[in-house]
């Protein structure tokens, strides 16, 4: 059973990068919207999963998008940050009767509103951070928010859109 | 001691955390040096194999207007040539005789493989790399214009500083007048750049041309960088605040060319002499 979880998992990572340095990092909607689908797989790591193997994780997908992106340490600073900060948020939003453990937090854990509450604040901490950091500073401050705020809804969408189509047929 | 070990103990996500974070501020500032990191970025096998191949997807979307490009530049070099072959007949014989300056720039063509343009810092991967001749700090240019400068190279691939890099400083020229010129993108518009240190008593007009100085022994002089668009002379500012729209079009980029100065090296030891005394 653990062993299954893990190919899932590793299937998983290989897909999300995958998808995001193939495909996603050449679209851009209204010349300011990003999609940094890659963090789904983050976010959907199990629930009971140590802070450290999810930062190490986390900076081993951040550093594998940034090759592509040619950022180094960008995107594996800004999702260091998110795993971080992860399981505190999880446990602020712990629903009633808890997690049972092993369980990953998508939207056939607790439904979509719960699962929109807990992606929305980390992806939009992701992006705000990620794109103050490539604007290295505040000089383009309101152009630098308006990107991160229109990716932040972009990135939410398409991780709903794929939750849909790959995480829900498990709740009938 | 056993304390120490304690709090180690105690606080291990938070200091890996801190950890990471450090080294990840350590490796966007070494990325950000001119030549920074060798090895992990997209020039390197397995990424720019990646690249190339959902490259090789798009280009057939584009294939039609590709063609249409490289036939007018094609049409457009065989009429220069046909104007240096009718000028060489008055050129004085001596002026000729200098092997070294008639060849002091090799053109390499190269297929763009990976391209961005709506990020703060925009980098270019191309298929050329060391093996062809790619150095870094060539100058990249498609047939309209300047498009940047090579950062970091690999067996078979380089990376591209391109001109929207937050960093990438152009020395130009505005080309009625002469007077030299920075240009500079503003971060905001892929389409635009700005024009810094223009004195103020200089004439400009909207629709004048501004090209590359050939003052850095990068880029030969006289490549396009773009057209202004628009300027302003406000009271207080020593200099005047211009806008250019760029001369080539970096979303649609699929050709370059490097260009190598051969005489790179005496132009910048020369000068480094003068300097130091």
């Amino acid at each position: 059973m653990i062993t299954n979880r893990l190919i899932i998992q590793f299937v998983s990572f290989f897909a999300y990068v995958l998808v995001q340095v193939m495909f996603l990092q050449n679209v851009v909607l209204f010349d300011k919207s990003f999609c940094f689908l890659y963090i789904a797989f983050l976010l959907l790591l199990p629930v009971d999963m140590g802070v450290i193997g999810l930062m190490v994780l986390g900076f081993i997908t951040g550093f594998t998008v940034d090759i592509f992106y040619d950022t180094l340490g960008i995107h594996a600073a800004s999702s260091v940050l998110i795993m971080f900060i992860r399981n505190y948020w999880l446990n602020m939003i712990t629903p009633q009767g808890g997690y049972d453990s092993g369980s990953m937090p998508s939207i056939e854990l607790n439904g979509w509103q719960w699962f929109l509450g807990y992606v929305l604040p980390l992806i939009l901490i992701h992006h705000i951070v990620l794109f103050y950091i490539s604007s290295s500073g505040f000089g383009l401050f309101w152009f630098t928010l308006s990107k991160a705020l229109l990716s932040t809804l972009f990135t939410a969408v398409v991780i709903m859109i794929v939750q849909y189509i790959f995480y829900r047929k498990r709740i009938t | 001691m056993q304390r120490l070990f304690l709090f180690l103990y105690n606080y291990r996500a938070f200091l890996t955390f801190l950890l990471l974070e450090v080294f990840c501020g350590w490796l966007i500032v070494r990325n950000n040096n001119y030549q920074g990191a060798k090895y992990f970025n997209s020039s390197a096998a397995v990424s720019a194999n990646l690249l190339e191949t959902s490259r090789s997807v798009h280009e057939y979307l584009n294939l039609k207007e590709v063609n249409e490009v490289l036939a007018m530049e094609n049409a457009r070099l065989q009429k220069q040539v046909e104007q240096y072959k009718q000028s060489l007949y008055n050129l004085d014989i001596r002026q000729s005789h200098d092997i070294d300056v008639l060849n002091q720039y090799n053109f390499i063509s190269a297929k763009v493989i990976n391209n961005s343009t709506r990020r703060f810092d925009n980098y270019i991967t191309i298929n050329k790399g060391l093996k062809q001749g790619i150095e870094p700090g060539m100058a990249v240019i498609d047939n309209l214009g300047i498009v940047g400068k090579v950062k970091n190279v690999s067996e078979h691939y380089s990376v591209i500083t391109s001109i929207l890099h937050v960093n990438t400083l152009i020395s130009s020229k505005l080309r009625s007048t002469g007077d030299l010129c920075t240009t500079k993108w503003d971060g905001i518009d892929p389409t635009m750049a700005e024009v810094l240190y223009l004195p103020r008593h200089v004439a400009i007009s909207i629709g004048d041309s501004v090209v590359t100085s050939g003052y850095n022994a990068v880029f030969p002089e006289n490549i396009p960088v773009g057209v202004v668009e628009s300027f302003e002379k406000t009271e207080d500012a020593l200099f005047y605040s211009v806008k250019i729209r760029l001369a080539s079009n970096l979303n649609k980029l699929s050709y370059v060319y490097l260009v190598k100065n051969n005489m790179k090296i005496e132009q910048d030891s020369i000068q480094n002499i003068t300097f130091e005394k």
